[in-house]
């Protein structure tokens, strides 16, 4: 069979997010945030929300979230975007409400407004990517930074004894009653990619239904902060960050 | 048994050569060009064994760059 | 129009004029001496008739924050806090004006700095008028001298955050914000519809984007020249407003051989004073600046042409007096400041006696 006769219409089983304009992402090689983009620009577009939904973008590498889903979007000062949301989605509340954070966004600077955000139980959906790692800024320590990683800041590693624990926000979270849906996830091979894009569906229905506050963490890469190709920060994430950062659903309440 | 036959396009311009999507296709049908670069200086991804493809669309859901367009049919 | 007269304190009146304004959304923290705002609005339950958003959030980097979000869907937001308070919000009130967003902050000041003091002062003004935050800004800053104006000023600043697309503050001082005074309050106005908004704002990030073009409401431009011409347009703003919406009260300046300059509650003080001169025989006038930006530089400059002296009574050590040597044109000009700090507030006869130091050139 000729490859002209599978390339057509009706054929096609997988294109570019409509709702990802033809923009180039300025992410490096290999980032983890393109994947994550898509992945939300797709369940927007299935769930039949792209009139009805607006986004918070951070201050990190995913400032220009904005640029690339064509949504309406609010672009938060460092830290803030769950402020933001709560109000955006209590004045709004038929809108899909959600953030999209880095871990130093979401777990060092904004730890306050993540935390009382969450124990509220804003109907709002964040989405949080955690690569360990500062990488907007040139690849410095985050809250989430392995003990032993070297970072721009820890050059040696980190060292608890001098920078402290790196902190699971997530499962903080999943003890806080304002929460309903708190997951883990990953987009390093196909199916983590499925699981994941399952798991924002959960966490904007829950949001459009105001069941309560979701968070959806990813484990991202930095392979230009982690000096590695994309490939094997994907092996080291599964080899190393999984290992603090177990994948899976740490809380689910159904309707 | 009807088999899966499948073929890809891709954006090679937007394409930031980052390889996984070569990594993520169980059989072996991509590659980064070794030598050639696209007009933002990366080695794009291109097709090397197309009749390998069996649209599983394992590269496209992994490409970072949203590149990869999978059509897929059933022979 | 009703005309019913009540009694309340200037914090409470804020409170109750929001309502009545038609706002969407209050996000405040609490410090003295302005927590009576948040407490009335949660007493009044405004979410129950009006459909107000009332919410008490986790401090006022938080506040300034939701104030920022609710702003950016078009609706009418506002937060009112406290000068350490004040301080906090900087930076979201920086975003603010950085991202042309209509809101209103209200400022209910205490003395500083640092944690310094619950009792009364203007030791803000600089904080208010001169940007605040970082970046070249400005805030539409109302200074209310009595209750009424603590009601009245809600319904102005939003109409004229609204209309240039910019913060507005009600800088007030705690003796505004905790005095009981006779009030009479506005007519319940409808809060704005989804259709009106859409109208009036079309910049705003609704979420509702069908018919229209995503909209992203975002400070940030890295493109230099963008940027450049982002600030130009906001400069352009403070012209008009510069030009259009300059506020005083002036009280027997037409004969003035002696102008008082005070703002807030300090300048119903300095009215006593005033008129215990004009008994004696001494012309005294006064000028009381109702936007303390933009400042009513030509209105001060026109006044003292015929005057011999100026004294500038604050609650601080001397911050609008910068203004108003600014705004006279004789550099020889005798402008003598008379503050009180720590949250003291003068009475009418220390006032008289710095008046009386002025015309006697006493230091």
């Amino acid at each position: 069979m000729d490859i002209q006769d599978i390339i057509k219409p009706e054929n096609k089983v997988y294109s570019s997010p409509r709702l990802l304009n033809d923009s180039t992402m300025h992410y490096c090689p290999g980032c983890s945030h393109g994947v994550v983009h898509k992945l939300v620009a797709e369940v927007i577009d299935e769930m039949g929300l792209e009139h009805n939904a607006i986004g918070i973008a951070p201050v990190g590498c995913a400032v220009f979230a904005y640029k690339y889903i064509d949504v309406d979007w609010i672009e938060a000062a460092h830290g803030r975007a769950p402020a933001l949301a709560t109000a955006a989605k209590r004045l709004n509340p038929d809108r899909l409400v959600f953030t999209y954070q880095g871990d130093g966004d979401f777990a060092a600077i904004g730890t306050a407004e993540s935390i009382h955000a969450a124990n509220r139980g804003e109907n709002i959906a964040i989405i949080f990517i955690n690569n360990g790692i500062y990488g907007m800024t040139g690849g410095q320590m985050a809250p989430t930074t392995l003990e032993g990683m070297k970072t721009a800041t820890t050059p040696y590693g980190r060292n608890v004894e001098l920078n402290g624990y790196p902190l699971d926000i997530t499962k903080l979270l999943a003890q806080l009653d304002g929460t309903c849906y708190v997951t883990r996830q990953s987009v390093h091979k196909p199916a983590a990619v499925r699981q994941a894009k399952k798991a924002i569906r959960r966490a904007f229905e829950n949001s459009v239904n105001r069941r309560g506050c979701s968070v959806v963490e990813i484990l991202g890469t930095c392979s230009s902060g982690w000096k590695m190709t994309p490939h094997q920060s994907n092996l080291w994430m599964e080899e190393h960050m999984k290992e603090k950062y177990p994948v899976g659903d740490l809380k689910n309440i159904e309707e | 048994m009807p088999k899966p036959k499948g073929a890809v396009i891709i954006d090679t311009e937007r394409c930031k050569g980052c390889d996984l999507c070569v990594v993520a296709c169980p059989t072996d049908c991509l590659e980064l060009q070794k030598k050639e670069v696209n007009n933002r200086g990366y080695r794009f991804a291109h097709v090397i064994a197309p009749e390998n493809c069996i649209g599983c669309a394992s590269c496209a859901l992994v490409c970072p760059d949203a590149c990869i367009e999978v059509f897929k049919v059933m022979i | 129009m009703s005309q019913e007269v009540k009694l309340m304190k200037g914090n409470e009146a804020i409170a109750h004029a929001a309502i009545l304004y038609g706002v969407d959304g209050y996000f405040g923290y609490p410090i003295t001496p302005q927590s009576e705002v948040l407490e009335t609005l949660e007493a009044e339950m405004p979410w129950k008739t009006t459909g107000m958003v009332v919410l008490q959030a986790e401090s006022e980097v938080s506040s300034i924050n939701m104030v920022y979000g609710g702003a950016a869907t078009g609706k009418a937001v506002m937060t009112s806090s406290s000068s350490p308070g004040i301080s906090l919000m900087q930076e979201g009130i920086s975003y603010l004006a950085a991202s042309e967003l209509p809101a209103l902050i209200v400022n209910v000041m205490r003395g500083g700095p640092g944690l310094g003091t619950i009792h009364p002062s203007q030791s803000d003004y600089f904080q208010a008028t001169k940007g605040g935050g970082h970046g070249d800004y400005h805030l539409i800053v109302l200074a209310p001298s009595s209750v009424q104006e603590m009601a009245d000023f809600v319904g102005l600043g939003f109409d004229l955050a609204f209309k240039y697309r910019t913060p507005a503050m009600i800088l007030a001082d705690g003796v505004v914000g905790q005095m009981m005074e006779k009030v009479v309050l506005p007519e319940q106005r409808p809060r704005r519809t989804e259709e009106q908004i859409a109208r009036e704002c079309p910049w705003a990030a609704t979420g509702h984007s069908k018919g229209r073009k995503p909209n992203v409401v975002t400070s940030l431009e890295l493109d230099s020249a963008l940027m450049e011409k982002n600030n130009e347009r906001f400069q352009e703003t403070y012209r008009l407003i510069e030009k259009n919406e300059v506020r005083y009260q002036a009280y027997h300046i037409e004969d003035a051989e002696y102008l008082v300059v005070a703002f807030g509650s300090i300048a119903r003080i300095c009215l006593k004073a005033i008129e215990d001169a004009r008994e004696k025989g001494i012309k005294v006038g006064l000028i009381r600046p109702i936007t303390l930006w933009p400042f009513p530089y030509d209105a001060i400059r026109e006044a003292s042409r015929h005057t011999k002296g100026i004294l500038v009574v604050e609650l601080n050590a001397g911050q609008m007096i910068e203004d108003v040597r600014l705004a006279v044109a004789d550099p020889t000009m005798d402008i003598r400041h008379f503050g009180r700090m720590g949250g003291i507030v003068p009475n009418p006869s220390e006032i008289s006696a710095a008046l009386n130091r002025l015309m006697n050139h006493e230091s």
